[in-house]
């Protein structure tokens, strides 16, 4: 086990080290060189040159990809091209902000899911699995945007229930604005809740139909303590599509962001792009997708935990 | 008893009695007579092997028995488990029963195992559900069934999964979690049919010898002729969920008085050894959906006449308790 945990991180380095190659290259993506596009047309060739080298673009490139790598690994990404800000800085208020979102719409999501897809499953066929599978389809068919502002309307401008824009005063503790979260929160659970809820339904309708299932009724077992065979069972196809499904989360979603003003990675995300902010979309894509592979090896790691059959 | 045949023999009470056990399924489009009235008596220490084609519900019989029908699968008749009624008990009393007094052996010891448990968790459980004791004496008591069953290096092979194990070790294993609370009967369901013959071998040794030690009794379901030889001390051969012949291993072997039970024997090595030649019976079983009345194995018989094909089959049951059903054994069996 310890060894499958050891070289499942290892092989995570190549591919950390691939991402960090394509997010350099993002930079040369777009044509010409970035200063030449930075500077002001009528600039003169001195100060572009001055310019390059305080960039290091004069460089060969893979020098200028280790700098930057060594650069990057100490959480330098340099100043925003936009509002010559740390780019470090941004980037970690951006993603506490969304985090927050993350890990409440992610929990909100998972528990409605594997609660709606158990129900569905063990009801097969009658309304209660009918009236559960309704709500997952409707989680993952109806379009995040129109939720979001469908919720805007009922909760924040027809009715004062709650507060649909931002994070409200940000000098007081963030358990003391709880009611900002709910509708970015609630929203963002809807997608994990129906793609949850649907296969946990067809994990664990699966299984139920293995004949080690009749055999433990066999043994005696009472309900619960072969529900709790049947969960461990469908623990490791279900985690795998969690770690997925969290780690879109953690993106942040431009869409939901955007509509609930969140200052978070998506929202700092589409400002980056707009901004033609190189240094910012770098390191907000290397950041995120570093946590994306780390989930997926937490994930790994979990599953073979689980099912034994996946050591290998 | 409507359906009389297996009665037992002695005074003593029977361990298990079984009378006139019927099984329907019924649902919306489909309506499938899987077991169509079985009677049978089993002592302690005996063995009774169900003996009969793919499809004749031995396999039902016998999850009808333990009460792990699906919910649409009418079960009518009688069941007494030690003297007590068990059939329509609330699942909280069968859930005691089972893996209890009663437990039951798979064909596949693969499918019938938790693939994400241990051998020693699976048995462990077992008995902590039933004794209430707690995980470490559960595990002891593992360790040492595991002995019992002699496989070997059990401390070892109590943290393996299923899947590290052969074929024959995991059969084993399922044995020693069904005899894990001391049950008065077990059920096996073609216990040996996935194992190569030399393993296939052991293992009904293995069961024999656990039931000479133990004393209980043994529901064997198999449609190979050579193992019920073996393994039984009487015989009840199945043709769509009836019983057409039973008897002593000895009385079905040499004197088979059913038409189908002399084409089974024809038609294995073991029965064709002696001297006739191995044939095959012509015609296929018929579809439980739709049974034609009289004896369902008219179609199939070289016998057949108007009288089979008509209304209920005689029932003929010797002095020594054997029992067959056939229009013909009027005239063949001294009555
Ligand atoms: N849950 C069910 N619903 C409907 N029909 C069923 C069900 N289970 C079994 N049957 C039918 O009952 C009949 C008897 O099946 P059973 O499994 O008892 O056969 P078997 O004698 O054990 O055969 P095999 O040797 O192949 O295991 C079959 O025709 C089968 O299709
Ligand atoms: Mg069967």
């Amino acid at each position: 086990m310890l060894v499958f945990a050891l070289r499942r991180l290892l092989q995570a380095i190549p591919i950390l080290l691939g991402v960090s190659l394509v997010v350099f290259g993002l930079v040369h993506l777009a044509p010409g060189n970035p200063i030449d596009m930075l500077m002001p047309p009528e600039a003169s060739p001195e100060i572009v040159a001055q310019m390059k080298a305080a960039y290091g673009f004069d460089k060969p490139l893979y020098v200028q990809y280790l700098l930057w790598l060594m650069r990057a690994l100490h959480g330098d990404f340099g100043l925003s091209v936009f509002n010559a800000t740390p780019v470090w800085g941004q980037l970690v208020t951006a993603l506490e902000n969304t985090f927050i979102l993350a890990i409440l719409g992610a929990a909100l999501g998972f528990a409605l899911g594997i609660v709606t897809g158990l129900i569905a499953a063990l009801y097969h066929g009658r309304w209660p699995d009918k009236l559960a599978s309704a709500i997952a389809t409707a989680g993952v068919s109806l379009p995040h945007y129109w939720c979001a502002i469908v919720l805007v309307l009922a909760c924040a401008v027809l009715h004062d229930w709650l507060p649909a824009q931002g994070m409200g005063d940000d000098s007081l503790p963030i358990w003391q604005r709880l009611d900002f979260l709910v509708l970015p929160v609630v929203t963002l659970s809807l997608i994990p809740m129906g793609v949850i809820g649907r296969l946990v339904r067809a994990t664990v309708l699966d299984i139920l139909g293995q004949d080690f299932v009749g055999a433990l009724s066999a043994k005696g077992l009472t309900r619960w303590p072969v529900l709790r065979h049947i969960i461990k069972n469908a623990a490791p196809p279900v985690l795998a599509l969690m770690g997925l499904q969290f780690g879109y989360l953690l993106g942040g979603s431009i869409l939901v962001e955007t509509v609930f003003n969140w200052p978070g990675s998506g929202n700092l995300l589409n400002l980056a792009i707009f901004r033609r902010d190189i240094p910012v979309l770098q390191a907000t894509i290397l950041v995120l997708a570093t946590f994306f592979v780390l989930l997926n090896l937490l994930v790994d790691i979990a599953q073979a935990a689980i099912d034994p059959r996946i050591r290998r | 008893m409507p359906d009389i045949g297996l009665a037992a023999t002695t005074t003593d009470t029977p361990v298990l009695q079984v009378d006139d056990l019927t099984v329907r399924f019924k649902r919306r489009n489909t309506d499938v007579a899987a077991v169509n009235g079985a009677s049978f008596a089993l002592r302690r220490g005996e063995t009774l092997t169900i003996l009969g084609e793919s499809g004749s519900g031995k396999s039902v019989s016998l999850k009808a028995l333990m009460g792990l029908l699906p919910g649409y699968a009418q079960v009518h008749g009688k069941i007494w488990l030690d003297g007590r009624e068990i059939l329509g008990l609330p699942a909280a009393e069968l859930a005691k029963l089972r893996g209890g007094a009663i437990s039951m052996i798979f064909q596949e010891p693969m499918a019938a195992l938790d693939p994400v448990y241990t051998i020693g968790e699976q048995i462990a459980e077992t008995i902590v559900q039933h004794e209430g004791v707690d995980r470490r004496t559960a595990m002891q008591r593992a360790l040492g069934l595991l002995e019992r069953v002699k496989i070997p290096s059990p401390e070892r092979r109590l943290k393996n999964y299923p899947h590290e194990m052969s074929g024959g070790m995991r059969q084993r294993a399922m044995i020693a979690l069904a005899l894990a609370c001391s049950p008065s009967v077990l059920l096996a369901d073609e216990p040996t049919t996935a194992l190569d013959v030399t393993v296939q071998i052991q293992v009904l040794l293995l069961l024999r010898q656990l039931q000479q030690e133990l004393g209980m009794a043994i529901v064997f379901v198999t449609h190979d002729v050579g193992v019920a030889a073996e393994i039984s001390d009487r015989i009840a051969v199945m043709y769509a969920g009836r019983f057409v012949e039973s008897g002593t291993t000895r009385e079905i072997m040499r004197h088979p008085q059913h038409p189908y039970t002399q084409g089974l024997l024809a038609s294995t090595v073991h029965g064709a050894m002696r001297g006739s030649k191995l044939e095959t019976i012509p015609g296929t079983p018929p579809n439980l959906a739709s049974l034609p009345p009289g004896c369902a194995f008219a179609p199939r018989c070289r016998y057949t006449r108007d009288a089979c094909r008509t209304g209920d089959v005689p029932v003929i049951t010797s002095p020594t308790g054997a029992m067959v059903r056939c229009v013909r054994a009027t005239e063949t069996v001294p009555a």
